[in-house]
């Protein structure tokens, strides 16, 4: 039995009696002995002359990297015009050998043509308003699904729907008040500093107040939902797509979104409106620890706070909080039952769900405002 | 085979996608309790031609008729019916991954029918022991092997008794022995409760066990190059395509 590496590959150069040149290969022609004469090898086939051998007899070993290297050899010989011709290989070389031709060397010629700047604009365009499209299209099932299952709440899934409630409700918890304590003591602090210039350090508990109960506490729950939840959401929903679990669901006469998305969402539009509370708890506790450490009682701050907040501020806070609950988990699972493809479609869908989560939450934010102020809210 | 009218009608079925045509004006029928396989080399659109057959995917032209029935156009309760009258083994199984065998095999009982739970479970049960899973019942999907898989989406495709089994790919990666048992539950379901199956698969043993007619699908023809008796197709056929694919020699060697 001969070893692979055991003769290295060697070749030589020279002239048959009649003029023609020679080469002649021996030894063991595997990857790393084909490595070594490849470019020599070649520079020698390409040089101009009437015909080429190929003296094979010594080769001991020849794997597919040898063979490709005798393939370009008889290539590169063909296309300056010459013959070509191998002598002496081993039998059973050459029966795999055989099975090749310097054709299959050739790459196919390229099959996507680069679009023009029009062509890839016009196909974004499409692409977009497909997109919106599929929204729309879901937006009308989803209304459906929820009307069904308003209908007739019974058929509506509650312990899966309760399974996620504790996930994306729960176990956000401590993040939720980690994030919502650090906001207050951090904002607090920042507008202290230039709050003190006048004495009006007291305002703190107002700005701090006002902010988190209208503006930051159901922005910032809805974004954390949006990363923790809706990303969960495509992802899990994306992989049962592409193990064709939601085929099976459609087959089963089963509608995904009745089946998949209803339970979610109700469950995340449950859930965003008491981790706001929770994050609106904790940025106010932050606050009071910096107001308590510039010398004002605990008393003062909170009476501060009780008297320049609403409670209004507060629900249209939570209202606010639960739409945003509502779009980010709805368009999660959006992105998971439009996955095509395989794991980097899961990995796209994923994506696509925190960046339109927060587009949305964005957008409707700023919805709210317009018209909490024209309705003098 | 019977009188009755067929249960199954594939006609003048076009498919494809992104305007390219896979499948060019395909017909074909399939009787009750026949066995049907739908044969071809990789990538000749089996697999397609089955989702199409169960509504997953719409024609480009033509239509599926499921015991008279379109299954491209019916809509709402009347699409529900149809899905019900026939269960589906997918080639990756399908199984739904965080569930257990147990809940898997009792969902759609639990969604179509008004059986109280211990019967469903029964139900479910007996399934799992006609393809030879009982006492894994409480495991999760992932924690079987990929036969096991593959033999518990059989049986989650039956949990309904329906009429017509589409199973793509059955056998593929099962042992020798597990495949011909299902070859034999094939037969007897087919025989005793008069099912119809559907089956996409390259097994030569199974499909001459199984199989009481075949059709060959080609990629380079887009349509079919044969249909059959498989034993008859390996004898008579005049087709070099269908005498290498049933004698099992290989393209490149010829």
């Amino acid at each position: 039995m001969t070893t692979p590496s055991a003769h290295p590959a060697t070749l030589a150069e020279s002239r048959t009696s009649g003029g023609q040149r020679l080469i002649t290969l021996s030894g063991s022609l595997d990857a790393a002995g084909t490595a070594d004469l490849w470019h020599q090898a070649l520079r020698l086939a390409a040089k101009p002359g009437q015909g080429l051998t190929v003296d094979a007899a010594g080769i001991s070993y020849l794997d597919g990297s040898g063979m490709a290297m005798l393939l370009e050899m008889r290539r590169l010989a063909e296309a300056r015009g010459s013959s070509f011709a191998i002598t002496g290989l081993q039998e059973r070389f050459a029966k795999l050998f055989g099975m090749f031709t310097p054709a299959d060397l050739q790459p196919p010629p390229a099959q996507t043509i680069k679009p023009s700047l029009p062509e890839e604009i016009g196909d974004k365009a499409y692409h977009f308003l497909d997109d919106i499209f599929s929204q729309i299209v879901f937006v009308g099932q989803f209304a459906t699904a929820l009307a069904a299952a308003a209908a007739n709440p019974r058929r509506v899934r509650w312990g899966d729907a309760i399974r996620v409630a504790e996930t994306a409700g729960a176990n956000a918890f401590p993040i939720i008040v980690l994030i919502g304590f650090l906001m207050g003591l951090i904002m607090a602090f920042q507008s202290a500093m230039p709050l003190k210039q006048f004495g009006a350090e007291i305002f703190v508990a107002n700005l701090l107040g006002l902010s988190l109960l209208r503006e930051l506490g159901p922005l910032v729950t809805a974004i954390i939902l949006a990363g923790r939840s809706g990303s969960a959401f495509a992802a899990e929903i994306g992989t049962m797509t592409v193990n064709e679990e939601i085929n099976a669901l459609i087959t089963m006469g089963l509608d995904p979104v009745r089946f998949l998305v209803v339970t979610r969402v109700l469950a995340a539009m449950a859930m965003t409106p008491l981790l706001t509370i929770f994050f609106n708890l904790a940025g106010l506790v932050g606050g009071a620890l910096v107001m308590l450490s510039l010398g004002f009682p605990l008393v003062a701050y909170l009476n501060q706070v009780h008297a320049s907040v609403h409670m209004g501020d507060l629900f249209g806070g939570l209202f606010k909080a639960t739409v945003f609950g509502l779009l980010v988990c709805a368009i999660g699972c959006q992105r998971g039952l439009r996955t095509k493809g395989g794991a980097s479609a899961v990995g796209d869908s994923t994506t696509s769900a925190v960046v339109s989560g927060i587009i949305l939450i964005a957008v409707a934010d700023g919805i709210f405002a317009v018209t909490f102020y024209v309705l003098g809210l | 085979m019977s009188q009755s009218p067929p249960v199954i009608e594939v006609k003048n079925l076009t498919m494809g996608y992104d305007g390219k045509v896979v499948l060019k004006d395909v017909s074909f029928a399939v009787d009750q309790a026949e066995v049907f396989v739908i044969l071809g080399g990789s990538g000749c659109g089996k697999s397609t031609l089955l989702k199409h057959m169960i509504g997953l995917y719409a024609p480009m032209a033509g239509s599926v008729l499921i015991h008279g029935q379109d299954i491209v156009t019916a809509q709402g309760r009347k699409r529900r019916d149809i899905l019900r009258s026939f269960g589906v083994m997918y080639q990756s199984g399908a199984l739904f991954g965080s569930m257990t065998l147990l809940e898997n095999m009792t969902l759609p009982l639990e969604e179509f029918t008004a059986l109280p739970k211990s019967a469903r479970e029964d139900v479910a049960r007996m399934k799992l022991k006609l393809v030879g899973l009982s006492g894994s019942e409480h495991k999760i999907p992932s924690e079987l092997s990929g036969g096991m898989q593959k033999r518990a989406a059989i049986a989650r495709a039956m949990a309904l008794d329906p009429g017509i089994l589409f199973l793509d790919e059955p056998q593929a990666g099962l042992d020798p022995v597990t495949s011909a048992g299902l070859d034999e539950l094939i037969l007897s379901l087919s025989a005793n409760l008069g099912i119809t199956f559907v089956i996409v698969t390259h097994e030569l043993p199974s499909i001459f066990a199984v199989a009481h007619r075949v059709i060959m699908l080609d990629a380079k023809k887009r349509g079919i190059v044969a249909e059959g008796a498989p034993d008859w197709l390996r004898d008579h056929s005049d087709n070099p395509l269908v005498r290498q694919f049933f004698n099992r020699k290989a393209e490149h060697l010829q």
